[in-house]
């Protein structure tokens, strides 16, 4: 099955990853023959087979409604690369 | 003491119980060997100083009742350490300081140990050679110009190499037991949901599982006793008591039934693999287990369904690496959404993108039921596959590997040839199933082989008592000269 | 067919279009601490002071659901008559925005807790059922700060993480008092349940508007657009009838609608097109493999319905039914619990039918006029109560109480108290008013020889006159009566 460039450039952009030009050609070949793997999956026929839910047969666990975290801003923000004492910073969002 | 590094996490714990060394001497003997072993590239952060205090403090004020007194551990970079560097091999994460700490890390703090550094692996957790690493490539230290295995290259490295006594790693689809396998080592991956993953830097999180990598059967026991438990910070994390896996230990098998899958058995496998395998059976079967064969049907679809799961699961957990929280930052990029490309375009490696674009492909509108619902599917039938395999079985023994270590570069260029490593282990990932690695012999260029033992859901103590018994009949020997010391 | 007068179209210039309209309630739940993480949801703190590593999705991070969050929407479920589904399924929403840390939304996609339900509007025309499509868990997202720098946007994510409640209804409602109505139907019955506050202003109740338009008569559905975050029902109401005349328009002039996602500028009065969702949005939902299916327990279920409070409509039809109120009226007073609670305290002893009045009219004026709810009433339902019974035991005259009250409204307080230092007793004695009057009659023989002699109006001014001298205080029905004897 073979990726096109339009496929490629449309899904980094849903993945938010800017590709190279030079680069594309060399992803459409590896991803086109990563998905020839990946169609073997076709050839089963899985029509009455429900899909994998959970491999865990335990049901979701669930917490008191208890205030037991936040008040870190300190701790937060630290590694922030854009910041200052109350905020992240990023640049303009055009709304 | 002379080389208390070649000794097993259980001598040196035993040794240090019985105060003939002290965790200060020991914590030295490492730190030398680690200063020595640069060539190897197992180290992404040294923790020497933090590690020499910690070894100080338990000299003068030793708690024996715990089970790693005063023992140096250096883990995978993997792991989120309070106050220590955490990359995930990542250029994204190059200077990321946690404030917090993993629950596995805490739990072997919490049991006398203390961190020795932070361990080299593929960057987050995608490879099978610690080829994708930001931070360099790791070496084998049984053949120089060698990959270790992956993703957790660097914690094979080091532990093979007496760079730590013994150390965790995170196996998603084999990224344990792999390098274990390549390294003659032991890596055990437990069952789904037994080891905490909160605080682990996620990669595909229906898959994800630390474990105990370790030079000996016992050592892994004890590791495994040391990490386990309970965690309610992770949902998915399994509420039952603690095993003592290391207490229960024992080389008694008899009885115990083991399957062979006939469809590990895959075309081209070379010769010395299958020898293995029949050495693996003789083994056990002196040892009074009897060796039945099985089928596991739907093995071949392993590969492409994990191809499928995992790059969709991590597309989604590396979305978080956007450069406004934490991490790398480009400073390209004069609005919010090519800040975001740049970003994620230059703090990801091409493994990682690739990945990222799998796997946001199989979930994109129109594809979703065609690959990602087919695929779990499959993992369906997978999974029942061993259900049914092990109401007849107790364990199943496969090989680890298609093949022992492989030269840097040979595969690098041919990302199928790479997948195709993990094609014994990814299975037991996606059934959520407990496995072990050990070595049992070396092929014609004296590399080291491992046999992979598979088990029940929360079979751990099985399968470590399986493996206690054929490491103690196989006279696997390590036989590393340290060339990197040169 | 006959013609439906009260129904609400748009004249466009080449005929009338009706306008269709679905509602995505995002209600925030009433809960302490979040619906994934522990960290406090109190409105207005400091920035970033009510997030922990999970809610800014560090590294390892992994969400725990809470139980409370849980119940609420299978509370606010039952509340609205739906179908509660003991399987669910937390499913990511992937897409990228400063304020979304984790990079998705942990929302419902294919299986949410809540399936098919429905409320009743009373409208002016009558009462109408409006279909809910189905009820669903969600993390709420941060804030992104746009107008404190000219280059940069400020994130706060204190409310990344909080729960809400997505309540999407049928496309059955069509027009802005429908709207207004149904709005404020949810919100009283969430109000009522305790499961949200649904206070506006605080941004614990928006919605996403849907919106298109059809011929008057046609039956298929038009393109719709979505107005995204209203956060007040009167913007909701501009809204909706700017965006029905902007589609009319553009299908009148041979146009096709866009099916595009919409911002209503408060500013202008105008929806426009949001530009950062122009392009195609692919959320990619997929089961969150951080937690497992839940399953709620049937027991649960239960025992949440036993508990159930009485709901406006019900209390509604008790209030009808056991107090004979008019609908109009029982819709007034069940339309907030504390109203309720404070009318059903009230005429435990004081009379319905004035009490009605009272609280509908005076005091209901005089919150809107201070703003106020009635929690914060300067009355107190036992001192309204006291009110009205001075004036139900003859103690003081209509016209008094309304002097009274006006004392009340500002500073409450015991209104016999009031109506002592004021000297507001009404005059009842028989043989005082009878001299009060005679003297009245005794000044103005001119006047009461003009009654006789068939001037009738003049009765008003021997009334007006009794009051004045008695300072209001007269009772009118004595007064009346005497009169009336004594211009025999």
């Amino acid at each position: 099955m073979s990726i096109d460039k339009d496929k490629i450039k449309h899904t980094a952009k849903l993945a938010r990853i800017s590709l190279d030009e030079n680069k594309i050609e060399s992803l459409s070949k590896d991803l086109s023959n990563i998905f020839n793997f990946i169609e073997k999956l076709s050839k089963i026929n899985t029509d009455k087979v429900k899909p994998l839910t959970s491999i865990l047969d335990h049901s979701l666990r669930t917490r008191e409604d208890k205030v037991t975290d936040g008040g870190i801003r300190d701790k937060i923000l630290e590694n922030s690369p854009n910041k200052n004492e109350e905020f992240f910073i990023v640049p303009k969002v055009i709304e | 003491m002379s080389n208390i590094t070649n000794k097993s996490l259980t001598e040196i714990v035993d040794l240090i119980k019985k105060k003939e060394i002290k965790s200060e001497e020991v914590t030295n003997a490492y730190i030398n060997n680690v200063k020595k072993g640069k060539k190897l590239n197992s180290f992404i952060t040294e923790s020497f100083d933090n590690a020499l205090t910690k070894s100080k403090n338990f000299d003068a004020k030793p708690n024996y009742e715990v089970l790693l007194p005063g023992v140096p551990l250096a883990v995978k970079d993997l792991f989120c350490t309070n106050g220590v560097r955490t990359t995930a091999g990542s250029k994204m994460l190059e200077n990321f300081i946690p404030t917090y700490e993993s629950t596995i890390t805490s739990n072997l703090w919490s049991e006398g140990a203390f961190l020795l550094g932070k361990l080299n692996c593929d960057e987050y957790a995608m490879g099978s050679s610690n080829e994708t690493s930001f931070f360099g490539n790791v070496i084998n230290p049984v053949k120089e110009n060698t990959v270790p295995g992956g993703s957790s290259g660097g914690s094979a490295s080091a532990l093979a190499a007496d760079l730590t006594p013994a150390t965790i790693g995170t196996d998603t689809g084999g990224s344990i037991r792999q390098p274990a396998s390549f390294t003659g080592t032991i890596g055990l991956k437990p069952t789904y949901g037994l080891c905490s993953r909160w605080g682990i830097v996620a990669f595909a999180s229906s898959l994800d599982q630390a474990g105990p990598m370790t030079k000996t059967v016992s050592d892994c026991a004890l590791m495994l006793e040391a990490m386990s438990g309970f965690d309610s910070k992770d949902s998915t994390s399994i509420d039952r008591k603690k095993e003592n896996y290391s207490k229960k230990l024992t080389h008694n098998i008899k009885g115990l039934k083991i399957g062979i899958p006939k469809e590990y058995r895959v075309d081209g496998m070379p010769n010395e693999i299958e020898k293995l395998w029949e050495k693996g059976k003789k083994i056990l079967k002196e040892e009074g287990a009897e060796i039945i064969d099985i089928s596991l049907p739907h093995t071949e679809y392993a590969l492409p369904t994990y191809y499928i799961v995992a790059p969709a699961e991590a597309s989604s957990n590396l979305a978080r690496y956007d450069g406004v929280k934490y991490g790398f930052r480009s400073h390209n990029g004069s609005n919010l959404v090519e800040m975001y490309e740049n970003t994620r375009s230059e703090g990801f490696g091409d493994e990682v993108k690739r990945r990222i674009l799998i796997g946001t492909y199989v979930l994109s509108s129109g594809y979703y039921d065609a690959y990602y619902i087919k695929a779990q599917k499959v993992r369906q039938l997978i999974k029942s596959d061993f259900d049914n395999a092990f109401t007849k079985v107790d364990a199943i023994l496969t090989p680890s590997t298609p093949s022992s270590a492989f030269k840097i570069g040979e595969k690098k260029d041919d990302p199928i040839s790479m997948y195709l490593n993990d094609i014994f282990t990814v299975p037991t990932n996606l059934a959520g199933l407990p496995a072990i690695s050990i070595p049992i012999g070396h092929d014609k260029n004296n590399l080291p082989l491992g046999l992979q033992l598979i088990g029940k859901p929360l079979g751990e103590q099985t399968l470590l008592n399986l493996a206690f018994s054929m490491e103690s009949k196989s006279n696997f020997k390590q036989n590393i000269i340290k060339w990197w010391e040169k | 067919m006959s013609e439906d007068k009260s129904k609400y179209l748009i004249e466009g210039s080449q005929g009338k279009w009706e306008v269709v309209i679905g509602l995505e309630v995002h209600a925030q739940v009433s809960s302490r601490s979040k619906l994934f993480s522990g960290s406090s949801t109190t409105f207005g703190a400091q920035p970033n002071t009510q997030v922990s590593l999970v809610d800014c999705a560090f590294p390892g991070m992994l969400p725990v659901i809470n139980k409370y969050c849980v119940e609420q929407a299978v509370k606010t479920g039952l509340g609205i008559n739906a179908q509660i589904n003991s399987y669910s399924v937390f499913d990511r929403k992937n897409y990228f925005y400063a304020d979304l840390p984790q990079g998705y939304q942990i929302s419902q996609f294919k299986n949410p807790i809540v399936g098919e339900g429905e409320i009743t509007l009373d409208l002016k025309t009558g009462s109408k059922k409006i279909g809910i499509e189905r009820l669903h868990l969600e993390q709420d997202a941060g804030k992104s700060i746009h107008d404190l720098d000219p280059s940069n946007t400020f994130v706060d994510l204190n409310r990344s993480g909080i729960a809400l409640m997505e309540i999407v209804s049928k496309p059955d409602l069509r027009s802005p008092d429908e709207v207004n109505a149904y709005v404020k139907k949810l919100r009283s019955i969430m109000r009522y349940l305790g499961t949200c506050d649904g206070n506006m202003q605080e941004g614990s109740l928006r919605a996403d508007v849907n919106v298109s338009v059809r011929k008057d008569g046609d039956s298929k559905l038009g393109t719709r657009c979505e107005i995204k975050n209203v956060n007040s029902i009167k913007f909701m109401q501009m809204a909706i009838e700017y965006e029905a005349k902007r589609q009319v328009e553009l299908l009148e002039t041979g146009k096709s609608i866009v099916q595009e996602t919409r911002l209503f500028d408060t500013k202008i009065n105008e929806t426009r097109s949001m530009r950062s969702k122009e392009d195609a949005h692919d959320y990619r939902y997929f089961p969150d493999p951080d937690l497992l299916p839940l399953n709620l327990d049937k027991g649960l279920i239960e025992k949440i319905k036993k508990n159930l409070p009485e709901l406006p409509d019900q209390k509604k039809d008790r209030f009808i039914k056991d107090y004979s109120l008019s609908p109009y009226e029982a819709n007034v007073l069940v339309s907030e619990k504390e109203v309720a609670a404070f009318f059903e305290e009230v005429i435990k002893t004081a009379d319905k039918k004035l009490s009605t009045n009272w609280i509908i009219g005076d005091l209901f004026a005089s919150l809107n006029e201070k703003n106020i709810s009635i929690l914060e009433s300067p009355i107190k339902a036992k001192e309204m109560a006291s009110l009205i019974n001075s004036i139900s035991s003859g103690l003081i005259s209509g016209r008094a109480a309304k002097e009274v009250f006006e004392v009340m409204k500002d500073t409450g307080g015991d209104p016999v108290k009031i109506i002592e230092i004021k000297g507001l007793k009404q005059k009842s004695d028989p043989k005082e008013l009878e001299a009060l009057i005679d003297k009245i009659l005794e000044e103005n023989k001119d006047k009461v020889s003009q009654y006789k002699s068939g001037k009738d109006k003049l009765f008003g001014f021997f009334v007006g006159q009794a009051m004045k001298v008695s300072g209001g205080t007269a009772n009118p029905q004595l007064v009346n009566n005497i009169l009336k004897n004594k211009l025999k």
